[in-house]
């Protein structure tokens, strides 16, 4: 008998591929539906001003304009919801879609056209006359601090919204026993995620049942579902989000948005469907940022560089407004600024401080790339003190190989790692010695152009995650489970269910590798079904790399339960008792008889025409799942990479980038690889190009993809992957995540390998981005420190 | 509202359209050929990209007027007889797309490249495409799959 085909473990070549190559899939914006109005958004101009007035006269006089609102028109039965208040006493200024008395932010919405063409409504749009009285504004967490500093929100009387800290060990005393202490500062820049899908929103309304469809560019339809809810007062039960092929998200869409309150409030009050979507020039403003952090990172240690104590103070931006779970986003890093190192004491401190900029959220990797930017800047930081080289200090403080869960000094307990291992093989793959020597020879005669190694060997967490541990511990608002569905067809073609809402990672393609193999059938046999809160009304979506770590158990435990189920009528037809039958090549077979045999196919027929079923097993072939998790989940790996650097110029290129990470069990390969791949060139980007910077008054200089410094495919490097498993303890499966671990990996590895490159000029730090400019300015600034 | 009347994926189309139509909307919004799409409003991303006259282009850099008389080729027209293009075929074997949505664009541009290159070097094939943007992908893929397309010596 031929072995049935299995899938887990291999490159299946992807479900989604077909629709999306051929020009196929269908995104939020190629939907249009009879009688459908256009919206368009009057922003402000101003990152801070009084809204005087706002007169849409003009608009209405515009052909084609149906109507038009000021922030003022509109009732909402609760502000946008913000899911996660990090402490008690969390300042969270209510964010309505609309602002009605100060505008503050650049592109902060202040009214809105409805229109029945998209250039009639963006006509109406320039046709609003806001009166507005500008107001001093603040963009940086530290002057925002600052004694007299503008208010964001007056009422508060304060710009600071939050402190959280964490606390473990002696952390005074560990710092005044200690021999060496280091003490660094960095400036984590901010982001625009810049998925190349822009946001886009249809909503339909029916008149007749009160009913509402929307269709959504989210990453969280479930989460936007309830949010509409709470804003709008309109039941969850009248409505359906739907999330159709998502062009990207990385966070970004992750997010309850003004415009889709707004949408969905026109569409009930007009009685007609309505558009928007975003232009790009509208993301950079008003689809939230990311990042944006100043940093103090301190390490205690001894003289040979083993650390014995962490300590950092954290201030995080937050934009105008507290968004989803902008808070919470510095909180997912907060137990990482130990990196993979062991130490006595810990503590850091954070503190969310409003601005005049639009407001900051997840943006992929979220609080982590921030605090392994911290430690393993810092580590080498303290490598170059001790006199120690940058593996070397590595390895004195990893902790040691584990299996079993383990707590960490940072406050975690671990699922499992082998911080050696990912490290050895990174090297090996990196040809660590000739790069060293080539680095050496042109250091020797004073080549202009310079070799730099830097290495990042990160730990992270994410699978959010146990329900249990993120409500009560870390106080955020939702749940962390996942939902599955496996639904068998009379003719044994499977429909799977899920709750996450997959934008481009796969997971379409890798849950039905598991349902297949846990099945005995086909991965083409297997359809996917997610994203539509009608069709999947349990989850919590897709984000911080959830989707293989939560997802994957559900659909696991759902596609065993069909299988115990369809035990029971193999048993029956066959008559032979439950324990005879043993599960091989893709069947129940009768022990000793393998011919004998049942497959899933054929129970499924049985199943549904319920001509024969054993007394008390109930007719059809489906079963649901619900998995919370019991921890996060721990990936982490050893990132090297070789830069050059011109002296002259400041010009720097990366010459040679490994990443080597332990993402727990492996369903598909290939995607495991495109993640990896994906991420780590969005870091180095991130350390090299990206920024989005305010001038003084508040005004988004660099608001467009060229201007923000985005990376065509000359200026991205090959990257060469390597992996190593230890199985997660946390799920049954060992699966950990992948979707985050390049861009929490990647900048540190950059950044110190540029540092590297020019340490012998005397250059020790360098800012985010690592631009020509900046890097030209760190070379003069060391010279003239040494002249 | 301008008479204009083009060849779209061969068939002979005659529209009205207002003079300030990009031609990406006259695709999308006019014709229903969405597979075409709009990633930004600097001709920077290169998402919307077609053939015209057989050359690749942005076509939000383009009104719909100005393509009066031509011949306009979407990702639509790729797939020949349900069998895909080498060039998707060796997009789907290399990985070379996750969320999809520049990959229209991509693949026309790529097309256009190796007509006008059938045999180009890793750092051509960069250049050759660096007016389209990914996300997702990190571009290796991307460049792979070209490279790919290009030694499989299918006609493209």
């Amino acid at each position: 008998m031929a072995a049935t085909e299995t899938f887990v473990g291999r490159s299946v070549l992807r479900k989604e591929d077909p629709e999306l190559l051929t020009g196929r899939g269908r995104y939020t914006d190629d939907l249009s539906v009879p009688g459908m109005l256009w919206m368009a958004v009057v922003r402000s101009p101003f990152a801070h001003a009084r809204i005087r007035g706002v007169d849409v006269t003009r608009a209405l006089a515009v052909p084609g304009v149906v109507a038009a609102f000021a922030g003022s028109d509109f009732r909402w039965a609760g502000p946008l919801l913000m899911a996660w208040p990090v402490t008690e006493d969390l300042k969270n200024p209510p964010h309505y879609p609309l602002a009605t008395d100060v505008a503050r932010y650049q592109g902060d919405g202040v009214a809105v056209v409805v229109a029945e063409s998209r250039g009639a409504a963006m006509d109406g749009a320039e046709a609003v006359q806001v009166d507005y009285d500008p107001l001093p504004a603040v963009t940086d967490v530290e002057a925002a601090l600052a004694e007299g500093a503008p208010l964001v929100h007056e009422d508060l009387g304060t710009n600071e919204s939050f402190t959280w800290s964490l606390t473990n060990g002696d952390v005074d005393a560990v710092f005044a026993s200690a021999p060496i202490r280091i003490e660094e500062r960095y400036r984590i820049q901010r982001q625009v995620p810049n998925a190349i899908e822009p946001r886009a929103i249809l909503v339909e309304p029916n008149i007749a049942t009160g009913q509402f469809t929307m269709w959504d560019s989210t990453q969280v339809p479930h989460v936007v579902r309830t949010a509409m809810a709470l804003a709008t007062g309109i039941s969850e039960s009248k409505l359906r989000i739907i999330a159709p092929r998502v062009g990207g998200g990385f966070g970004s869409k992750l997010q309850v948005y003004p415009e889709e309150a707004l949408a969905l409030e026109l569409a009930r009050r007009l009685g007609r469907p309505i558009k928007w979507t975003e232009t790009r020039s509208e993301n950079f403003l008003a689809t939230h940022h990311g990042r944006d952090q100043v940093q103090r990172m301190e390490l205690a240690a001894d003289e040979r560089g083993k650390i014995v104590g962490f300590r950092a103070h954290i201030l995080a931006n937050m934009g105008a407004y507290l968004r989803i779970i902008s808070p919470g986003t510095p909180v997912l890093g907060a137990f990482l600024y130990c990196g993979a190192y062991t130490g006595e004491a810990y503590q850091v401190t954070l503190t969310g401080v409003f601005t005049n900029t639009t407001p900051v959220d997840a943006y992929r990797g979220a609080g982590r790339p921030e605090a392994t930017n911290a430690i393993e800047r810092a580590i080498d930081a303290l490598a170059r003190r001790v006199g120690k080289d940058p593996v070397e200090i590595r390895r004195i403080n990893f902790m040691p190989p584990f299996t079993e869960a383990t707590p960490s000094i940072g406050g975690l307990t671990i699922d499992s790692g082998d911080y050696h291992a990912t490290l050895d093989k990174a090297i090996e793959l990196f040809d660590l010695e000739q790069l060293r020597k080539e680095q050496r020879a042109r250091r020797e005669r004073g080549d202009v152009r310079q070799i730099g190694i830097g290495l990042s060997t990160y730990l992270e967490n994410c699978g959010w995650g146990p329900s249990r541990v993120i409500g009560n511990v870390l106080r955020y608002a939702g749940g962390g489970w996942e939902a599955a569905t496996v639904r068998c067809h009379p003719t044994g073609k499977v429909v799977l269910v899920v709750g996450t809402t997959p934008h481009g990672q796969g997971s379409e393609t890798a849950y039905a590798q598991v349902v297949a193999d846990e099945l005995g059938i086909a991965v083409d046999d297997v359809d996917v079904l997610f994203g539509d809160t009608d069709v999947a009304p349990s989850g919590w979506d897709t984000y911080g790399s959830r989707g293989a770590a939560v997802g994957t158990p559900a659909v696991h435990r759902a596609a065993r339960r069909v299988r115990e189920k369809a035990r029971a009528i193999a048993a029956h037809e066959l008559e032979v008792a439950e324990d005879d039958l043993e599960w091989s090549d893709g069947a129940f077979r009768v022990r000793g008889a393998p011919d004998q045999a049942r497959t899933i196919p054929q129970i499924a027929f049985s199943a549904w025409t319920g001509h024969n079923l054993p007394d008390g097993v109930e007719p059809g072939l489906e079963a649901s799942s619900f998995f919370d998790p019991e921890n996060l989940v721990f990936p982490y790996g050893a990132h090297i990479c070789a830069v050059e650097v011109d002296t002259e110029t400041g010009a720097t290129r990366v010459l040679r980038y490994v990443a080597v990470d332990d993402v727990g069990t492996v369903i598909n390969p290939m995607l495991v690889e495109g993640q990896v791949i994906g991420g780590v060139v969005q870091g180095i980007a991130e350390a090299l190009y990206e920024e989005a910077l305010y001038d003084e008054s508040g005004n988004l200089v660099t608001s467009s993809m060229q201007a923000y410094g985005l990376p065509g495919p000359p200026e991205a490097p090959t990257i060469i992957t390597g992996s190593h498993v230890t199985p997660s303890t946390t799920n049954e499966l060992g699966i950990k995540g992948v979707g985050e671990t390049g861009t929490i990996a990647s900048p540190p590895a950059v950044l110190n390998a540029i540092v590297d490159a020019l340490s012998p000029l005397g250059v020790t730090e360098i800012e985010r981005p690592a631009t020509p400019e900046k890097v030209w300015r760190a070379i003069q600034r060391a010279k003239g420190e040494r002249a | 509202m301008t008479r204009i009347s083009l060849t779209v994926n061969g068939q002979r189309r005659e529209a009205d359209v207002e003079p300030r139509t990009l031609l990406v909307y006259f695709l999308r919004e006019h014709l229903g050929l969405t597979g075409t799409n709009v990633g930004c409003d600097t001709s920077t991303c290169g998402a919307c990209t077609v053939h015209l006259d057989g050359e690749s282009v942005k076509s939000c850099t383009l009104l719909a007027v100005q393509a009066d008389g031509r011949e306009v080729t979407t990702i639509e027209a790729l797939a020949r007889d349900g069998e895909l293009h080498p060039l998707q075929e060796a997009f789907r074997r290399n990985h070379a797309l996750q969320c999809g949505y520049c990959t229209p664009g991509m693949v026309m541009a790529a097309a256009s490249l190796l007509r006008e290159r059938p045999n180009p070097t890793e750092e051509e094939v960069r250049e050759g495409l660096e007016g389209n943007l990914c996300r997702c992908t990190g571009y290796q893929n991307i460049v792979k799959a070209v490279l790919d397309a290009a030694a499989s010596g299918a006609r493209v």
